[in-house]
C-alpha cells in the first residue's frame, strides 16, 4: 500500500464524511436558513470534489462546470434570506 | 532531479494540497452540527468556501501544471472570495432579523438602532 492509496483513501473519506454530515444539517434544519448555510457549504463541497477529480484524474473537462458554480451559486442563499426567511420569523 | 521525480512531487503535493481542503470541509461540516445558532453556523461554513476552494485549485494548478488552467482558475478564486461574503453577510442580517439567533449573546449590537428605525419590516422598502 503506497502513500498515495493512503492519501486517497483519506481524501475520499474525509469528502464523504463532509457530505453527509452537512447532507444531515440539511434536513433537521431547524431555521430554512441553517438549510441555506448548509447547503452553500454542500454546493463547495461539490466543487472541491470536482476540483479534487480533476486534480487526481489529470483532465480538464470539468474546469467551466467549477467556474459556473462558482458564479451561480452565490443567488441560491442570497435568493432564500431575501424572500424566503422573512416569513420564517419565529417570535 | 530528472523530470519524472519532479512530476511526481508535484502529484504528491497536490494529493496533500486536496487533503488540506477536503478537511477543511470536514471541520465545516461538523461545525454545522455542533455550533448552535446561524452566525456560528455561517462562521464555520465560510472556511472551506475561501480556503477550501484556494487549496483545491492549487492543487489542481499543481497538477495539471499549465497556464491556460492557472488562467482559469483565478477568477474562480476572485468569484469565491467576492460572492461567499457577500451571502454570509445577507444571510446573517436575515438571521438577525427573523430572531432566530439570540441576541443577548452579542458583545457588540451594532444592529439595533436600525432595528428601532426599521421596525415595521412588511411596509416600504427595508435596507440590506
Amino acid at each position: 500500500m503506497t502513500v498515495t492509496t493512503i492519501l486517497l483513501i483519506a481524501i475520499y473519506a474525509a469528502f464523504t464524511v463532509a457530505a453527509l454530515i452537512t447532507l444531515w444539517r440539511i434536513v433537521v434544519g431547524p431555521s430554512i436558513l441553517d438549510r441555506a448555510v448548509a447547503s452553500d457549504v454542500l454546493l463547495t463541497e461539490v466543487i472541491c470534489v470536482l476540483g479534487a477529480d480533476m486534480a487526481i484524474g489529470h483532465h480538464t473537462r470539468t474546469l467551466p462546470v467549477l467556474l459556473i458554480i462558482a458564479a451561480v451559486g452565490i443567488f441560491g442563499s442570497i435568493a432564500i434570506a431575501r424572500f424566503v426567511a422573512r416569513k420564517d420569523v419565529t417570535k | 532531479m530528472t523530470d519524472v521525480d519532479i512530476a511526481a512531487l508535484l502529484d504528491g503535493a497536490a494529493l496533500v494540497l486536496i487533503l488540506l481542503g477536503a478537511l477543511l470541509c470536514v471541520t465545516a461540516a461538523i461545525g454545522l452540527v455542533r455550533f448552535r445558532d446561524v452566525p456560528s453556523r455561517l462562521h464555520a461554513a465560510t472556511k472551506p468556501q475561501v480556503l477550501g476552494v484556494i487549496l483545491i485549485c492549487g492543487a489542481i494548478a499543481l497538477s495539471l501544471r499549465s497556464w491556460a488552467v492557472v488562467a482559469f482558475l483565478v477568477p474562480i478564486v476572485l468569484i469565491q472570495l467576492a460572492a461567499s461574503p457577500l451571502a454570509a453577510q445577507m444571510v446573517g442580517r436575515q438571521a438577525y432579523r427573523n430572531r432566530t439567533m439570540n441576541r443577548d449573546d452579542l458583545a457588540v449590537d451594532e444592529l439595533a438602532d436600525a432595528e428601532i428605525e426599521t421596525s415595521r419590516p412588511e411596509t416600504g422598502a427595508d435596507p440590506g
